[in-house]
């Protein structure tokens, strides 16, 4: 036999940067909720982070640049990890008739967390693409009043919500599923298998639970400071001790 | 001691051979026994009550695949699925994917018959062996490996159980994975990793795998699927980075 015959590398490193894209996408939204959630602490300590992030510590100036160049990368990114993952995508009526009625008859739970991906993942089409643009063209719109703003008057609310639902539950069942993919934590008998996996599904319920609650007392506090503050649409946050 | 329960076992009827038959549902009405497995509910309903009903056993022991079945929408062994197990209403269906011969038959036969042509499943080593030396050795703990794998007994349940195959025809499935899987491990059989990638890199193989796992879980012989695959994938990715 020949060995030395031309081999297709493709379908494979297609399949290895559609997980590698969300795996960077699930570390970015874990680190991007926690961070947006300083607000729940005070609106200084928000403050602090919007100034972090536009690189104020580093270059004694705020460059809201920054974040347009990090949103144009996560858009980036996730516009290679939505087009790989299209191949998985039931493309017609027929598949899609064939998949929706072995999921439902099966009554697998893996099967099911499956569907979870493709429906989250589609909505992320248009929900992630809505806020990123906002970040990407409107870097400077970001802080305790700023974001708030947004989020109330500027009724980006409903949005943020389905969006936090969506890109929680897709990192979280997707950062598990990367596990069981690729074999990492593996029980060393077959035996223990299930039982790893198991464990494995509690964990990520727990932490998408965890996120989930972060993320929407979060958005509830932007809608508070925000409604609150409606009456001054526009005007920014200035911490105590600071000059304009 | 608790009562005996009458069991009502739904099967979907339907065969293609005869002409103007619709499928359908049928119900029978069986007196659960101790110990009763659905192969044995089975027969009782062919001795019984209907004598036109199909569908095949010959091991009765969980080792030759014949039984395969949808169970409650679930694919599983039917001599080895205990009527205990399960609620006094119970649903019976073929095995999809496969060539319906008629009512719970299924001619498994033919789909693997083809599959193991498509992926040579078969020691592949051009040199001439000398039957008069002592085969080479092998490490009792590989050897194991590859016995675990070859214990598969194409019953098609990991066919039946699987997401990926019901939108692609074409796809290898668990059953074609481990095979390679198995041949892969198996220093007996000198194809290259390329070999093997050309056989199962691509979508229609382990790069199809959407890991719904479904396989590993309705396996009757708990066949280390998961593993196995994700094996594969990595060993792939490898040669095909």
């Amino acid at each position: 036999m020949d060995k030395r015959h031309h081999i297709d590398k493709t379908p494979a490193r297609l399949d290895f940067i559609q997980s590698l894209t969300g795996f960077i996408l699930a570390l970015f939204i874990s680190g991007h909720i926690l961070f947006e959630s300083s607000i729940l602490i005070s609106n200084d300590a928000m403050y602090a982070m919007t100034r972090f992030f536009e690189g104020y510590y580093f270059f004694g100036e705020s460059h809201p640049v920054i974040i347009s160049f990090l949103a144009t990368a996560v858009l980036l990114i996730i516009i290679i990890h939505a087009l790989i993952a299209l191949r998985k995508f039931p493309s017609n009526y027929k598949q899609y008739k064939s998949i929706k009625n072995h999921i439902q008859s099966l009554n697998h739970h893996d099967t099911s967390l499956w569907a979870i991906q493709v429906i989250t993942g589609f909505a992320m089409f248009f929900l992630a693409s809505v806020h990123l643009y906002t970040m990407i063209t409107l870097p400077n719109h970001i802080g305790p009043y700023a974001s708030s703003d947004r989020v109330a008057g500027g009724m980006m609310w409903p949005l943020y919500l389905m969006l936090l639902f969506s890109v929680i539950t897709h990192a979280g069942v997707g950062l598990y599923r990367l596990i069981l993919k690729w074999g990492f934590f593996e029980a060393k008998e077959q035996k223990c298998m299930k039982q790893r996996r198991a464990l494995l599904r509690i964990i990520m319920y727990l932490i998408i639970t965890f996120y989930l609650l972060v993320g929407i007392f979060a958005l509830a506090k932007y809608m508070n400071i925000g409604y609150e503050h409606n009456y001054k649409t526009g005007e920014r946050y200035h911490p105590a001790g600071v000059s304009k | 001691m608790s009562k005996e329960r009458v069991l009502k076992i739904s099967i979907l009827r339907y065969d293609p051979h005869v002409k103007g038959d619709k499928p359908r549902m049928e119900t029978f009405e069986v007196t659960e026994a101790p110990g009763m497995t659905l192969y044995i509910a089975l027969n009782d309903i062919r001795k019984h009550i209907d004598s036109s009903l199909k569908f095949d056993f010959v091991c009765r022991a969980g080792i030759c695949g014949s039984c395969s079945m949808l169970i409650n929408g679930k694919p599983a062994l039917a001599c080895s699925t205990l009527t205990a197990k399960l609620g006094e209403e119970i649903t019976l269906a073929p095995l999809p994917t496969f060539e319906l011969i008629g009512d719970l038959s299924i001619y498994t036969g033919n789909w693997m018959r083809g599959l193991n042509e498509r992926l040579s499943t078969w020691i592949h080593n051009e040199e001439k062996i000398d039957t008069d030396t002592l085969e080479e050795k092998m490490e009792p703990e590989l050897a194991e490996e590859i016995y675990e794998l070859d214990r598969c007994i194409e019953c098609g349940c990991c066919v039946a159980g699987c997401g990926t195959m019901q939108m692609n025809d074409n796809f290898l499935g668990a059953v074609g994975l481990n095979k390679i899987a198995r041949y892969q491990l198996d220093p007996r059989d000198k194809r290259s990793d390329e070999d093997y990638y050309e056989l199962v890199g691509d979508e229609d193989g382990v790069f199809g795998c959407m890991t719904l796992l479904g396989c590993e879980d309705v396996c009757p012989k708990n066949l280390p699927l998961q593993s196995k695959i994700a094996y594969l994938r990595r060993q792939m990715v490898k040669i095909g980075k």
